[in-house]
């Protein structure tokens, strides 16, 4: 398949649902809310009861105006919102208020660093306010509607179709992500279906100009799956395009029990959503003097935090970005550091060995079985030499796995580094009294060989030994 | 006292004032007289005594504090297109049949802030879609001049309600004519105010950028009475405006005429019944004896108004009508299978004929690939409409022309045509499209004897001037008498 692969090139666009961190909801005064009691967030207006009308939501658009500063986007001063028609049980009015022809910011980009450490950047198309729908809900005794999401504020992020392969895809997701957590625009949530993406994916020859008919994947919930089942669609695609087989136009969505993508509807049954201009609405007016307010109480954006870090803890720009990838990520190094007052080992500790171990787990960082406050606990143990940066290691393995605390790993294994120079001495005397043939060599000249005598001491403490003072002692008596 | 029920709202608060009677007895004078002539007028949709008497025993246990309550005790029907707590509203249509509004539309809290006490729910066209009260789910209702004819519509009811003594003033709402008309063929004053000057917060919505809520009553005094305590900004209600409300009973006192000029366009009234022409044409010499100056305005662009009325109030209305889908509330249909059937078996059974004629035709006219031909030509004519106003009211302060071409019509005269139908609210349905505020007065009776409306259309927000206007004429024609 990868020699395939070669021939063909992928063309990936995304879409992305945001739920807006507000604490009432789009159109009325409801609260948004996630998990209350079934039906108990609700109202005329998202009820979709007669006579109720629409009013919006001014911190929804503050928080969408956040999004759209980040991500460099042109605002227009006079927006549209717009009625999407179409039937659903969970949609109470039989239209979903959006907008259409002219979306509140175009335009934007966002740049990522791709795992080459290569920096690409990636156009969006545009950015657009909308109210989620309910749920529907199965029940034993048949379909209940659950109103109480019905309303709730998103951003509908659209992106060119700028990417080429599922990683590409993946980080682009990643940083958006990033940008909208740390700027406290959505909580980010993926399984409560707060950050929910859509991927359109087709192929093409390499060389090719055209587009070729897309596929869209639905409704997947983490950043992983998302890759998954794009590398999944290009491999499907790519060979049916090899068999001669058209490729339909469908929405599929992701199997992840059978790593499969699925069918879900195919496109030729697709709506006319018959869009017109929202009635009950004004258009939305955005003033510079609202938009300077704005920008005067933007949270730190990543590529701040990432400048601050260098400032302030003295990190590589290469660190620093690999630090401020996420909100959640940055937060973890902060407290880390906190704790370990050593923002250098800190740094070592999160970019390589902790997010080295997540990565292989699969897991991201706030489902780090390693918590910051323990790992800035390790690092202090480091640094008051109780135990050696080998052994740290070994504890750190074990913290992954059983989540414990450093201090008790180390009690429990008998980690702790021996610094008594008695102990040390006759741990050396040991050695010397067991490799003649070496002390010997060592007296004529061969000086080199203090490494080999070092080792072996610590070999001989099971690692333990603080590894300066051995160093020291052994040449002391050696000489 | 007797025949408390035929004061008009001006006098009913004088009474109040002078103790001459209680709002129990007035209460009372009006249910008795609904009990009579309701059966036969079919004007109230639903009347609840128990609801009725309770609210006046209230009312009367206000006692003094009551005095500087702007309709303190006056009984007001309300269109069942209005939202009233613990009432029923149909909106004509008996896919909401049983429906009982959880939440009290503005317009009528403010009245009922204002101590109004509602009467019942009145009679319409389903959805407020027709012109003659015909399509209504729970039969047509009558006009109280001649029981054979039809009082007009979509506020059929609240007019002939007013028409009957039933109350002295009505709530409707008017989308292209649906106040104005009616209240034309009923003999009284119907204000359409402009749009975003009452709330719609809590009526059944059928062309949100065309519905508005007015009063209809007797006098037009009592019109500007309820339009001043309904006006004004709501926060429910985006597209209310923030402007100031002028106490427009204050400015009545300001009546005369010799600084108004007021425009008629001769090509308009081609058409009319002779009848109709003719008191028009009497009550402009009057108003012109009377120190108005009289002159021509062209409005060239108003012809079109009917074929933009119908691409863009259908438009509209087949997407606020989506709501009623059998799922949430309201009728739901037996024997759906899975909820494709639920809809179309529940939309099929609970829509009238018209309705659907209206869902349909909007449902078209917005659908991918004639949006540009119908609905986006009919937006962009809209706007040239408005220009043909906005360049008249340059020169005049209003512009005059008769409410409907004919009187009152009989029952079934023009149900089978829906263009014939349309075409009596051809001077009303400008105004709606512009945004403007219009009024209807009693002109004269026709030779049958049934009243003739005269349409008065005034600038943007300019209610004031309008109902002065309105009341300079009334002060020379005197108030009609109800039959």
């Amino acid at each position: 398949m990868s020699d395939l692969r070669e021939k063909y090139e992928a063309v990936i666009g995304l879409e992305v649902h945001a739920q807006l961190l507000t604490k009432s909801k789009m159109f009325c005064a409801c609260a948004n809310q996630y998990g209350a009691e079934i039906n108990t967030n609700i109202c005329p207006v998202c009820t979709g009861q007669p006579g109720a009308l629409p009013t919006v939501n001014q911190r929804a658009v503050e928080l969408g105006i956040r999004a759209a500063i980040a991500l460099d986007c042109q605002i227009r001063s006079e927006s549209i919102f717009a009625r999407k028609n179409y039937f659903y049980p969970d949609l109470p009015k039989g239209y979903q208020i959006s907008q259409y022809e002219k979306p509140y910011c175009e335009h934007g980009k966002i740049t990522v660093r791709l795992k080459s450490g290569e920096e690409k950047t990636f156009g969006i198309t545009r950015i657009h306010f909308e109210e989620d729908a309910g749920k529907n809900v199965h029940a034993s005794h048949g379909t209940v509607v659950n109103l109480n999401r019905a309303g709730v504020p998103l951003i509908e992020i659209v992106s060119e179709p700028d990417m080429r392969n599922s990683h590409e895809a993946g980080q682009y997701l990643r940083a958006l992500h990033s940008i909208l957590r740390y700027g406290d625009i959505c909580d980010g949530n993926m399984e409560q279906g707060n950050f929910r993406c859509d991927a359109n994916i087709s192929v093409r020859k390499r060389g090719e100009t055209k587009f070729g008919t897309k596929v869209e994947l639905k409704n997947i919930n983490s950043f992983r799956f998302v890759e998954k089942a794009i590398d999944y669609e290009i491999d499907r695609q790519i060979d049916m395009v090899e068999k001669n087989e058209p490729i339909r136009q469908q929405t599929r969505t992701w199997n992840s029990a059978k790593n499969i993508t699925e069918l879900m509807r195919e496109k030729e049954s697709a709506h006319d959503y018959r869009y017109f201009p929202e009635p009950d609405l004004s258009p939305l007016v955005i003033s510079s003097a609202w938009l300077e307010d704005i920008k005067k109480v933007m949270p730190e954006m990543p590529v701040q935090v990432r400048e601050r870090f260098q400032k302030e803890y003295g990190l590589s720009d290469y660190d620093a970005g690999v630090l401020t990838a996420s909100k959640d990520l940055a937060l973890y190094y902060q407290e880390a550091v906190k704790v370990s007052n050593n923002s250098k080992a800190s740094a070592n500790w999160v970019a390589n060995e902790l997010l080295g171990r997540l990565n292989a787990a699969g897991k991201e960082i706030d489902q780090s079985p390693v918590k910051s406050d323990q790992l800035g606990d390790l690092i202090i143990r480091i640094d008051k030499s109780e135990i050696s940066g080998k052994i740290a290691k070994t504890v750190f393995e074990e913290m992954f796995a059983t989540g414990r605390n450093p201090g008790d790993i180390i009690k429990e294994k008998g980690l702790v580094q021996i610094s008594d120079t008695g102990a040390i001495e006759a741990a050396i005397d040991k050695v010397i009294a067991a490799n003649p043939t070496q002390v010997a060599d060592y007296k004529a000249g061969k000086v080199k060989l203090l490494a080999f005598f070092v080792g072996q001491v610590m070999k001989e403490t099971k690692g333990q030994a603080n590894p300066g003072m051995v160093n020291e002692l052994v040449k002391k008596k050696l000489d | 006292m007797s025949n408390l029920n035929q004061l008009d709202i001006q006098s009913l608060l004088a009474g109040y004032e002078k103790k001459q009677f209680t709002v129990s007895e007035v209460a009372e004078s009006c249910l008795k007289i609904i009990g009579e002539k309701n059966a036969k007028l079919n004007a109230l949709l639903e009347i609840s005594s128990e609801k009725v008497m309770k609210r006046a025993k209230e009312l009367d246990g206000q006692g003094s504090s009551s005095g500087k309550l702007k309709l303190y005790g006056v009984p007001i029907a309300i269109k069942d297109n209005f939202l009233v707590k613990g009432w029923q509203c149909t909106a004509g249509s008996k896919i909401l049949e049983g429906y009982r509004s959880p939440y009290t539309a503005t317009s009528v809290k403010r009245l009922e802030e204002a101590g109004a006490l509602i009467i019942g729910k009145a009679n319409c066209d389903e959805f407020a879609m027709g012109s003659s009260n015909e399509n209504s789910a729970y039969g047509p209702c009558r006009n109280p001049w001649d029981l054979e004819r039809v009082p007009g519509g979509s506020s059929g009811g609240s007019a002939a309600a007013v028409a009957a003594s039933m109350c002295p003033a009505a709530l409707g709402t008017d989308t292209g004519g649906s106040i104005r008309q009616p209240a034309s063929l009923c003999g009284l004053v119907g204000v359409k105010p402009s749009y975003g000057r009452v709330s719609r917060y809590g009526i059944v919505s059928y062309a949100s950028s065309l519905d508005q809520v007015g009063p209809l009553s007797q006098t037009v005094w009592d019109s500007a009475r309820v339009l001043e305590v309904m006006s004004g900004f709501d926060p429910h209600d985006a597209t209310t405006s923030k402007m100031a409300v002028p106490d427009f009973t204050q400015s009545l006192r300001e009546t005369s005429l010799s600084q108004v000029t007021l425009g008629i366009a001769p090509a308009w009234l081609e058409g009319v019944d002779s009848d109709v022409k003719k008191a028009f044409d009497a009550s402009i010499d009057a108003l012109k004896k009377s120190g108005a100056k009289i002159i021509e305005v062209d409005l060239p662009r108003t012809r079109y108004s009917l074929s933009v009325y119908y691409l863009i109030a259908p438009s509209e209305a087949s997407s606020n009508l989506a709501r009623f889908d059998g799922v949430h509330y309201g009728f739901r249909a037996k024997d759906f299978t899975d909820s494709e059937t639920l809809y179309r078996l529940s939309r099929g059974q609970g829509f009238g004929k018209e309705v659907k004629l209206r869902i349909m035709l909007g449902t078209y006219a917005l659908s991918a690939g004639y949006y540009d031909a119908f609905y986006l030509k009919a937006t962009q004519v809209r706007r040239l409409i408005q220009q043909d106003f906005e360049d008249a009211h340059k020169k005049c302060d209003a512009v005059l022309v008769p409410t409907s071409p004919s009187t009152a019509f009989k029952l079934g005269e023009k149900s089978d045509d829906p263009l014939k139908m349309y075409l009596s609210d051809i001077f009303t349905l400008p105004v709606n499209l512009a945004g403007l505020p219009g009024i209807s007065v009693p002109c004269g009776l026709d030779q049958q004897g049934l009243p003739i409306g005269l349409q008065m259309i005034g600038r943007p927000f300019d209610e004031a001037k309008l109902l002065q206007i309105a009341k300079s004429h009334e002060q020379i024609h005197g108030v009609l008498k109800r039959p």
